[in-house]
């Protein structure tokens, strides 16, 4: 499973990543949209973490954008707010409960990344 | 003179607000960081338990990212204390220069939403004048809003507060867009309700790209 990070917390998606590494996930980070879309221009990747405040472009419209790349990547969003318009927004964007308020615990989030690619497996 | 408590109450509710909430949002961001700093301490003692080496330097690196983000709390939470303490007296002695720091502190974090940098260049002296503080912060705010759409392609404002003859001014410039920007709507009937409470003055100057509120050294009670 190969997993791509958003945030604009530097320290946060490099300490996820070297974590998610330590169970054998490959995750790639970045910590701008424009960024992010540099890296989906190279790479494939499963599922990309994103969170829903990223400057600029925010994280619904980067996740438009990454699926025009990348139309069979799966989608969780981060938020640090837990808003009702956040939950809305982002529950109408992705399959129900891919929304993880932070912290996140790094159990749960590989629970869902595992649930959406075996979905994506079965999937026609 | 009479303000327009209306307009001024649910302004400042919807400042109080916005801030709050961006607040919030820096706090948890704190949180997230020490959460997974705290996590990766669990995976590098978990991993010595197998047989992997553990480097101590690893570890002082992982304190000290701790302990950064603890300061970054604290400030954080220092600034919110600040700012709620902003509304307990309607007219005290303030410090302009103060004011707009605090004001631009609490707002970086809208300023990056919108990809625009604030440069604020502190005076080396207090600007004092006696004033309403929250109102003076949700003028600034308003002020900096409307600035912050109004950069064109240089994507900064730069702050400035100074003593004038009468009182105290700021003045936000590289407003690059200005010329083009919608001045009709700007300012709006939230920004006057609050000129008028603070007996404050607003000039535009398009050719300058740059807005300049002044204030008399005292406001009314």
């Amino acid at each position: 499973m190969k997993i791509l990070l958003v945030d604009d917390e530097h320290e946060l998606v490099s300490t996820l990543a070297e974590r998610l590494s330590f169970r054998g996930i490959q995750a790639d980070w970045a910590i701008s949209g424009e960024e992010a879309m540099r890296l989906a221009e190279k790479n494939t990747y499963d599922v990309a973490v994103l969170d829903v405040k990223i400057p600029r472009i925010g994280g619904l419209e980067l996740k438009r954008r990454l699926q025009s790349k990348l139309p069979v990547l799966k989608f969780i969003f981060m938020t640090g707010h837990g808003s009702e318009e956040d939950f809305r927004n982002c529950s109408a964007e992705t399959a129900d409960g891919c929304y993880l308020v932070k912290p996140v615990n790094i159990e749960d989030l590989i629970q869902k990344m595992n649930e959406l690619v075996k979905v994506s497996e079965v999937s026609p | 003179m009479s303000w327009n408590w209306e307009v001024i109450g649910e302004t400042g509710l919807q400042f109080f607000g916005k801030v709050s909430a961006s607040i919030s949002h820096e706090i948890k961001n704190v949180i997230a960081i020490i959460n997974e700093n705290a996590g990766l301490l669990e995976d590098l003692i978990a991993r010595s338990e197998k047989g992997i080496p553990l480097d101590p330097e690893r570890l002082r690196t992982q304190a000290n990212r701790i302990i950064k983000q603890v300061r970054r709390g604290d400030d954080i939470v220092k600034g919110m204390n600040r700012f709620a303490h902003s509304v307990d007296e309607p007219l005290r002695q303030t410090d302009v220069n103060d004011s707009l720091a605090l004001t631009c502190a609490l707002s970086n974090r809208f300023a990056s939403m919108r990809g625009v940098a604030l440069e604020l260049d502190p005076s080396p002296t207090q600007v004092p004048i006696i004033t309403n503080p929250f109102f003076l912060q949700n003028l600034i705010w308003l002020c900096l809003d409307f600035a912050m759409g109004s950069t064109g392609t240089g994507k900064a404002v730069s702050l400035k507060a100074g003593k004038t003859e009468g009182g105290a001014e700021i003045r936000f410039s590289k407003l690059e867009d200005l010329a083009a920007a919608d001045i009709e709507s700007f300012p709006g009937e939230r920004e006057t309700a609050l000129l008028q409470a603070l007996r404050a003055d607003l000039v535009i100057n398009k050719e300058m790209g740059e807005l300049r509120l002044t204030f008399p050294v005292q406001a009314e009670g």
